[in-house]
């Protein structure tokens, strides 16, 4: 067991440091001078020196390197360019809004995305089937961001039944004291309710529009994972005990399946937060994915990477999470 | 006269054979027949287009709505949007086949070394492709097409990146199980050194869980390559890149729809074709792989 620890948090570790060595390098194939950009066109070759000693861009790429890992274990992820801000707490000012249109992008497509999963198993080869393959393929195979477009342009402009882009009307925008950053909780917490339904119907499009895309995914793979169950040998148990048809397929077949689906489930999670980039662009949504977008138009990149790293900081986290998550679930796997 | 040896006869038969599960599915067909069109289109595209994809009559076409003249009517540049559509399809296209011949071999590659070798080479692939891996796809290739700058052969070489590892994960599967076959065992006998076993024996037979994973993923690079077009980070203005186009109709998405509903629709139907595609290839070369 120790060992298996050990061996966990040195992969770990690996990946963090491959993390921070790509972004470390894609800092440095900028074409863009670093000193240049932070003395200025006008400066002269002494200062211009003066700034590269500074930065220590003189110095061997292996001592560069451990600079930027030691300057990110402290948080420090550079000044952004745009903002004047740290993009430490750009980011922390921003991720909330991610945050909470991914939760709920993943509650949609959970709750909507396992049981047409195991209806389609339940219905294999038949026309229920055929229609939740044919919702998931559309949701393969549509680009997100136009998607998002048409939606808006119907469902907001023309018929009028969401909020628009943003997170809540502007007149709301000072009126909610922002405490955990998070729309709803904080409309909640201020007892606003005119306030909350509006966030709610700025939410609701961008938020059901993820959660599709995570639906897709999650209905197919509960279909398989289902398809396997059914054809267990305690499913014929179970049959020839007499036990109802309803019950074999939710209590005992999906319980069954319930542990790799919450990996499944964990992954898109994690798909969510980053598939937000393109979502929040069109919603105007202010979150990381439009941090990062604004950021990269302005070439602002301590912004840009920072950002990157952050994303990939998550994804390496929820990953890690679900698989201990199967571990704990899954006695087999002890 | 060449002599076909029984392994060529062989290898015929069981493409045949493929081939008949595959024209079974109905789906599969569509899926083969659109992206054949999409490649006809794209060589056609000089002669098929009625107007000039990139200049267009500012004064008397612009915003155009559908019509006799303007099958999908025209963009805020007056350009025909049908032209720049099929002119687009040569950028997708390159993309896609420009992305599949960076990244497969570089997956097979290490897949197949990996496998093989096994011990500290296998270890230190296997580390390496768990890092990129781990990377979210799109936001890596946005790094780097904004460090390399916009443009559309970084957003290949972008995402290219991004995309060899699952390839190396299924090479290295396929070639553990090759690795222990008999017939290894026997050419290994029979004298042959392992580059003639890797390159002639292995690497063939990995090749089609390989080629049905690729095709797999068509979908999601073509909707990638889109995705950094409508950022502006893929192919540059006045270049009819289909991701793009919808960017530029954003403005006008209230009261001209079509500017961005024609290359949206495109980009829906490719990525569709690709995926209906994959699915027929897995069912008839890997059908361990279906269901």
């Amino acid at each position: 067991m120790m060992r298996k620890f050990a061996g966990l948090v040195a992969s770990l570790l690996l990946t963090v440091i491959g993390l921070l060595a790509v972004t470390f390098l894609i800092g440095r194939v900028v074409p863009t001078d670093p000193a240049l950009s932070v003395a200025g066109d006008r400066a002269t070759a002494a200062q211009l020196a003066a700034v590269r000693e500074d930065l220590g861009l003189n110095r061997p790429l292996y001592v560069q390197f451990g600079r930027y890992v030691a300057a990110v274990a402290q948080g420090d992820l550079g000044a952004s360019l745009l903002t004047g801000n740290a993009v430490t707490s750009d980011i922390a000012r921003v991720f909330p809004a991610t945050l909470e249109l991914a939760t709920v992008g993943i509650v949609f497509g959970a709750a909507i995305g396992i049981p047409l999963g195991v209806w389609a198993a339940v219905r294999r080869g038949r026309l229920a089937d055929q229609l939740v393959r044919l919702m998931g393929l559309v949701g393969y195979s549509a680009p997100i961001f136009w998607l998002g477009l048409m939606a808006l342009a119907l469902f907001y402009a023309r018929l009028g039944w969401v909020g628009g882009p943003g997170r809540i009307n502007v007149g709301f925008l000072y009126s909610v004291e922002a405490r955990s950053g998070l729309m709803l909780l904080d409309c909640l917490l201020a007892g606003d309710w005119e306030a909350l339904r509006s966030a709610a119907s700025h939410l609701v499009l961008p938020g059901a529009l993820l959660g599709y895309f995570s639906l897709a995914y999650i209905s197919r793979m509960t279909r398989s994972f289902m398809l396997k169950e059914l054809s267990a040998e305690y499913v014929v148990a179970a049959r020839a005990k007499g036990l109802s048809e309803a019950r074999i397929v939710w209590r005992h077949a999906l319980r069954n399946a319930a542990v790799p689906l919450l990996t499944v489930v964990a992954l898109s999670y994690a798909g969510l937060l980053e598939g937000s980039v393109l979502t929040e662009t069109v919603f105007s949504w202010p979150g990381l994915g439009q941090y990062i977008t604004n950021a990269l138009q302005s070439a602002d990149m301590n912004a840009v990477l920072g950002g990157t790293l952050v994303v990939g900081a998550v994804f390496i986290g929820i990953n890690l999470l679900s698989d201990l998550l199967y571990r704990w679930l899954d006695p087999r796997t002890r | 006269m060449v002599i076909k040896s029984p392994q060529f006869h062989a290898r015929l038969h069981r493409a045949g054979e493929a081939w008949q599960v595959f024209a079974r599915n109905r789906l599969a067909l569509v899926g083969l027949g659109l992206v054949l069109l999409l490649a006809v289109l794209a060589l056609l595209a000089p002669w098929l287009a009625p107007f000039d994809p990139t200049q267009g009559e500012l004064l008397s076409t612009r915003l155009l709505p559908p019509s006799g003249t303007h099958w999908m009517g025209t963009d805020d540049q007056g350009r025909d949007i049908l032209s720049r559509l099929l002119w687009g399809s040569r950028i997708t296209l390159f993309i896609v086949v420009l992305v599949a011949v960076l990244a497969a071999p570089i997956g097979l590659a290490v897949g197949t070394a990996a496998g093989f070798f096994g011990g500290w080479v296998d270890q230190l692939l296997m580390r390496l492709t768990d890092i990129f891996l781990a990377f979210p796809r799109l936001i890596l290739a946005l790094a780097l097409a904004a460090a390399l700058g916009p443009g559309i052969e970084n957003a290949v070489l972008a995402i290219a990146i991004t995309s060899w590892p699952p390839y190396a994960r299924i090479a290295r599967a396929e070639t553990l199980s090759i690795r222990q076959a008999d017939y290894i065992a026997a050419i290994r006998l029979a004298g042959a050194s392992n580059r003639r076993i890797l390159f002639g024996h292995v690497m063939p037979l990995a090749l089609p869980s390989l080629i049905v994973r690729v095709t797999l993923d068509m979908a999601g690079i073509i909707l990638t390559a889109a995705g950094l077009g409508f950022l502006g980070l893929g192919a540059q203005p006045p270049s009819p890149e289909w991701g793009a186009m919808i960017a530029a109709g954003r403005a006008y998405v209230l009261d001209q729809w079509w500017v961005a509903a024609g290359p949206g629709v495109a980009i829906f139907v490719v990525s569709l074709a690709f995926n209906l595609l994959g699915d027929g290839l897995r069912d008839a070369l890997d059908p361990k792989g279906s269901d």
